[in-house]
């Protein structure tokens, strides 16, 4: 099919390669050091985190609340099959377990919270997220609240071909007919529903593919930082998944780009003023709220047909 | 065989009863009134049909393939599916999609392709989106809409605004289609020429239609039968000359003569 080559997908491939190229470049060239390839990889997990939610609360319009539980899921199926069966082929094992455990989990989940609309979700789902990690703390295939020491699997190759593959899946699911279902209900539910569109299905269906896509962030987590303990899949996690879903613009997949990248990039030039780094950060999401309060890019999207009909549309006007 | 028949429907809300035993029946290819004073009953007994409550009482049928299917009650994209399609009083357009994604999404239930399909963008994938695209222009040239497929439908003139979500409506595909007030708010131009639009797509698409409207010359000129509603009981209904001439009409509703 001639589409699929067209100049946009051709550029989105060539965007793809050359940040691969210069961030490995970057790193053999020792300009991206150990630190710093920290920083990187957390920003990229963040990143595939965000999508996931933001094609819950941003494209389906469902306020989640319970995004760390289904990380949760996904890191610590991994680590458990890690465990059993050292290595790569454990962890990728595990990655499967986790798509199908989150998977089934959200499912049951969603049911019946999907039923509930706005404040009400968000609680449903932030104590969901709840019951997730205490199931966890509490087993012993878990290890408690001691957590689970594994070896380092995953580098910044698996992350990226990760983070692109999960990208890719959620803009395509939503830019076709499934998606746009699921953008209805966000606009309004009652006419989606009078336009023939079961609307319970299309929550689920986003609420799913989510989770899914968290729980491989989860365990992405795992095999690269390789301690994993409850505690970091709390309430806070949460907040920090939507701050930046927020702060990018509800909708907006390159927005959440954007947003992983500063406040990945703001966060670790704040370390250096430990005491005051909070306060830093909290005053700088207030203010990017008051300047911009849909986000950095609200629902609009970069895309390289928009930046082609500027240069196009210029070219015109100097004729 | 009628194509729908609606026998004793009674709606409830608490100790109002908003509807009560109403009976209907619509033959196909009809343009029926629905007409009555503020709180009536109309879009209560709209929403009764398209699925949006569950009566209280009394039975909705449709004919679907030559057999009578009882409709109270389904959820409205079931009903949808059967072939019933409307608009609301208070547009409930897709604010900030594009005119033409908001036709798309009225196809949604044809269309032949899966989440997979979507996610790999395989062929189906392609073939499917072309295929609804043109149909969509094709339904926003009937409405005239068709140069501004990619503007915002909050930012389209109130006229339009109607207009699309007649396009839209009829993007599903519908055998009857509910229109609820339609002219609200339309200017006598604007009204015209919807006069024109809803005769033009009773005859392209082999429609049934049923309009609440509270403008007397558009109802009286285009219905072929219409039905009173009061205090949400059925006052009367017939053809537009003994509606006319009815004295319980022209009192509750039509005012009398000085």
């Amino acid at each position: 099919m001639k589409d699929r080559f067209k100049k946009t997908n051709l550029c989105w491939l060539a965007a793809i390669i050359l940040s691969y190229v210069i961030l490995t470049a970057l790193m053999q060239a020792g300009i991206i050091d150990a630190v710093y390839e920290t920083v990187l990889s957390t920003i990229m997990i963040n990143i595939i985190l965000a999508i996931s939610l933001n094609l819950i609360i941003g494209i389906t319009g469902q306020f989640s609340l319970g995004h760390a539980g289904f990380m949760c899921i996904g890191a610590y199926s991994a680590g458990v099959m890690m465990k059993q069966m050292p290595g790569m082929g454990g962890f990728l094992v595990g990655i499967l377990i986790g798509f199908v455990i989150s998977a089934l989990v959200a499912l049951i989940v969603s049911i019946p919270t999907l039923r509930l609309k706005g404040d009400y979700l968000a609680i449903a789902t932030l104590g969901f997220g709840e019951i997730i990690r205490i199931i966890v703390l509490n087993m012993t295939i878990t290890n408690g609240a001691a957590g689970l020491v594994l070896q380092k699997v995953v580098t910044f190759p698996f992350i990226f071909a990760a983070m692109v593959l999960s990208t890719i899946v959620i803009v395509n699911f939503g830019c076709s007919a499934p998606g746009r279902a699921c953008i209805s209900v966000r606009e309004d539910e009652i006419a989606s529903e009078a336009m023939g569109i079961n609307t319970t299905k299309y929550k689920v269906m986003a609420f799913v593919i989510g989770a899914m896509i968290a729980s491989l962030a989860g365990a992405l987590y795992a095999g690269n930082f390789y301690v994993i303990r409850p505690d970091m899949f709390t309430f806070n996690r949460s907040i920090d998944i939507l701050v930046i879903v927020v702060f990018g613009g509800m909708g907006s997949m390159t927005g959440s780009y954007i947003a992983a990248i500063v406040i990945g990039l703001l966060n670790n030039f704040l370390q250096s003023f430990a005491a005051v780094r909070m306060i830093i950060y909290g005053l700088a999401l207030v203010l990017i709220m008051i300047f911009r309060p849909s986000g950095l890019l609200g629902t609009k999207e970069f895309t390289f047909t928009s930046l082609f009909n500027r240069f196009s549309k210029r070219k015109g006007e100097a004729q | 065989m009628s194509l729908l028949k609606v026998s004793d429907l009674t709606k409830n809300f608490g100790g109002l009863c908003a509807v009560s035993h109403v009976n209907m029946e619509i033959e196909e290819k009809e343009l029926i009134g629905l007409i009555g004073p503020n709180g009536a009953g109309k879009t209560t007994l709209f929403n009764l049909l398209t699925g949006v409550y569950e009566p209280s009482e009394g039975t909705i049928e449709l004919n679907v393939d030559g057999q009578m299917k009882s409709i109270g009650g389904l959820k409205p994209y079931v009903i949808t599916g059967l072939g019933l399609a409307r608009t609301f009083q208070n547009i409930r357009l897709f604010k900030n999609l594009s005119v033409l994604d908001n036709v798309k999404i009225g196809m949604q239930k044809d269309i032949q392709y899966g989440v997979f399909s979507a996610v790999l963008r395989s062929n189906a994938y392609y073939r499917e989106e072309k295929r609804v695209e043109e149909k969509a222009m094709e339904l926003l040239r009937v409405v005239n809409l068709d140069k501004k497929k990619d503007e915002k439908a909050m930012n389209l003139p109130y006229g339009e605004q109607r207009k699309l979500e007649i396009a839209r409506a009829l993007a599903t595909d519908p055998k009857i289609l509910f229109l609820d007030e339609p002219a609200a708010g339309m200017n006598p131009q604007e009204t015209t020429e919807l006069t024109e639009l809803i005769h033009q797509i009773k005859e392209n698409f082999n429609l049934t239609i049923v309009l609440i409207e509270h403008d007397m010359s558009l109802v009286m000129s285009i219905c072929e039968r219409i039905y009173v509603l009061d205090y949400g009981k059925l006052l009367a209904s017939g053809v537009p000359e003994v509606i006319k001439n009815d004295s319980k009409v022209i009192e509750a509703y039509l005012g009398e003569e000085i």
